[in-house]
């Protein structure tokens, strides 16, 4: 491969590349020997701390399903709630009337700012028996959606927003032309349109979302994927290699949402149907100012 | 109704503190890293191309909540390690901005990535043509264009990381969401003033952020 950042290697250039791979791969390899070392310093390698997971199915039909089923209940439940209400936020955020829109912007640029985790907490003080006593058995699955849905709403809100505004203004003007109703022209030719562009941004904020909802079993004693980590660790003593076991559940789950988000950006930036205009992850994103940059190849 | 304030008990502005100080040190770090990172990722070496890319999907889609605990029961509980820290308050604390650095390094990187795609091809077609090495044209022409484009991007990073400092709770940091948990707990009749003292405080710590920065990057920026 090569780039406008170097030249194509020649064979001097090759011979650098190797030296350099090769001091990367001893410097690497120092590392993870003494990490390896040390792990087995402690017995963190013995083979009694690994085979369970491939020998012992208990550990994972009792733990490790369960609790990746409450956390994807969690994210999905959290995300059904959170997308209707973060729509209507951002079609309020677009209202022509100035009172709407700043009691909309107000709201969601205070749940913008604070912390999905305090969110959760105050949930869960709400659900306290001494106000709305929700069961304590349910109180930390409802505390963590309604923390998550509080503030995943209000950043939907601003995906809406920025995905509405990324479409041609001939779009809103022709359906004003035409006759269409303000409430038509959005719900019949504006956001049709940009779900569409917003579908990777929303993929994406799933994946956000699941990686939050590890915050209620680490605080609030939500049942979910990595509170199973206490649990396994008290019967097997093997917290290495249960951390990592769960890492590689959550890293396998969310790296294939976040390989659809960047495929269905790629597909709508090519579609000749749609209008290209495409709303990223990240919703404040840098101006991409052109499309042959450095850091892409030629 | 705010009574709970002025007992003594509780030290908010303390624990505001420690969570602006785990911010700037993460801040520092994962600027520093994130850069790297991302040097990694646009370098002709396509071991460390490979490494860069591999680290940066590896860790950007590990929950921040697993990173943490994961310094803290694997690495101090398990493995001893406590980054020079004599007390538990201290271990505690380098952990936490271990674990931050490492999630938010990743972010950064992608950022940087982002903003050195804005740089026109010319520039770098300009500095390879004088001669210069991968090296010198990464910090010398592209780098700083890149970080001038991304001001506002990492200013989102940024938010996000002083409201992400909040997981460190989890371990046991004494940060202003580990102080709030045991004000809801204590102050059950006060919820709503709790959550309002807390949610102030991080409007106040992340609202100026975004302001400030948004204005710097609309400074910085490169007319093109």
């Amino acid at each position: 491969m090569s780039s406008v950042l170097y030249d194509t290697p020649g064979p001097r250039a090759k011979v650098r590349n190797w030296i350099y791979s090769g001091i990367f791969v001893v410097l690497f390899g120092l590392v993870l020997w003494w990490a390896l070392s040390l792990m087995g310093e402690k017995g963190q390698l013995d083979a009694d701390k690994w085979t369970p997971f491939v020998t012992d199915s208990r550990i994972w039909t009792t733990y490790l399903i369960p609790g990746l089923m409450e956390t994807l209940k969690a994210g999905a439940l959290s995300m059904v709630i959170a997308l209707p209400l973060g729509a209507l936020l951002g079609i309020g955020r677009l209202s022509d009337h100035t009172g709407v829109r700043a009691a909309v912007g107000a709201w969601v640029e205070f749940f913008r700012a604070i912390p999905v985790l305090m969110l959760m907490l105050f949930s869960s003080a709400l659900y306290a028996p001494q106000l709305m006593d929700v069961p304590s058995e349910t109180r930390p699955f409802w505390a963590v959606v309604t923390g998550l849905v509080l503030y995943n709403s209000a950043v939907i809100a601003e995906i809406v927003r920025a995905g509405v505004l990324s479409l041609p203004k001939g779009q809103a003007e022709a359906a004003k032309a035409i006759g269409l109703r303000k409430g038509q022209t959005m719900t019949h030719v504006l956001l049709p349109q940009a779900v569409t562009a917003m579908l990777p941004a929303l993929v994406s904020q799933l994946v956000v979302i699941l990686k939050d909802t590890a915050l209620g079993g680490a605080l609030l004693g939500f049942a979910e994927l990595l509170s199973m980590n206490r649990q396994i660790a008290a019967n097997y003593s093997n917290t290495i290699a249960t951390m990592f076991v769960i890492a590689l559940i959550y890293i396998a789950v969310n790296f294939a949402l976040t390989t659809l988000a960047s495929w269905l950006e790629k597909r709508l930036r090519q579609s000749k149907k749609s209008t290209g205009a495409v709303v990223e992850g990240d919703v404040a994103e840098v101006d991409a100012g052109g499309a042959a940059g450095v850091g892409k190849a030629p | 109704m705010f009574d709970f304030l002025d007992s003594g008990q509780y030290n908010v502005l303390g624990a505001f503190w420690v969570t602006v100080q785990l911010t700037l040190y993460s801040a520092v770090g994962s600027l520093i890293w994130g850069t790297v990172l991302a040097g990694m990722r646009v370098s002709p070496v396509p071991l460390l191309r490979g490494f860069g890319t591999a680290y940066v999907n590896l860790v950007r889609n590990t929950p921040l909540t697993l990173v943490v605990i994961a310094c803290s029961l694997g690495l101090s509980q398990t493995l001893g390690i406590d980054l020079g820290g004599t007390t538990f308050k201290e271990t505690g604390f380098r952990l936490a901005v271990l674990g931050l650095i490492a999630y938010t390094g990743t972010f950064v990187c992608e950022a940087l990535r982002s903003g050195i795609n804005t740089v026109p091809v010319g520039q770098a077609e300009a500095a390879r043509a004088l001669g210069l090495s991968f090296f010198q044209v990464l910090t010398l022409i592209v780098l700083p264009q890149a970080f001038r484009a991304v001001v506002a991007p990492l200013a989102n990073v940024l938010i996000a990381l002083t409201k992400n400092t909040t997981v460190a709770a989890t371990i046991g940091v004494a940060e202003a969401a580990l102080l709030m948990k045991e004000m809801l707990e204590n102050e059950a009749q006060a919820v709503f003033a709790v959550f309002a003292v807390f949610a102030l405080g991080f409007v106040l710590l992340t609202l100026p952020t975004g302001l400030l920065l948004g204005w710097v990057s609309k400074r910085v920026a490169v007319k093109r």
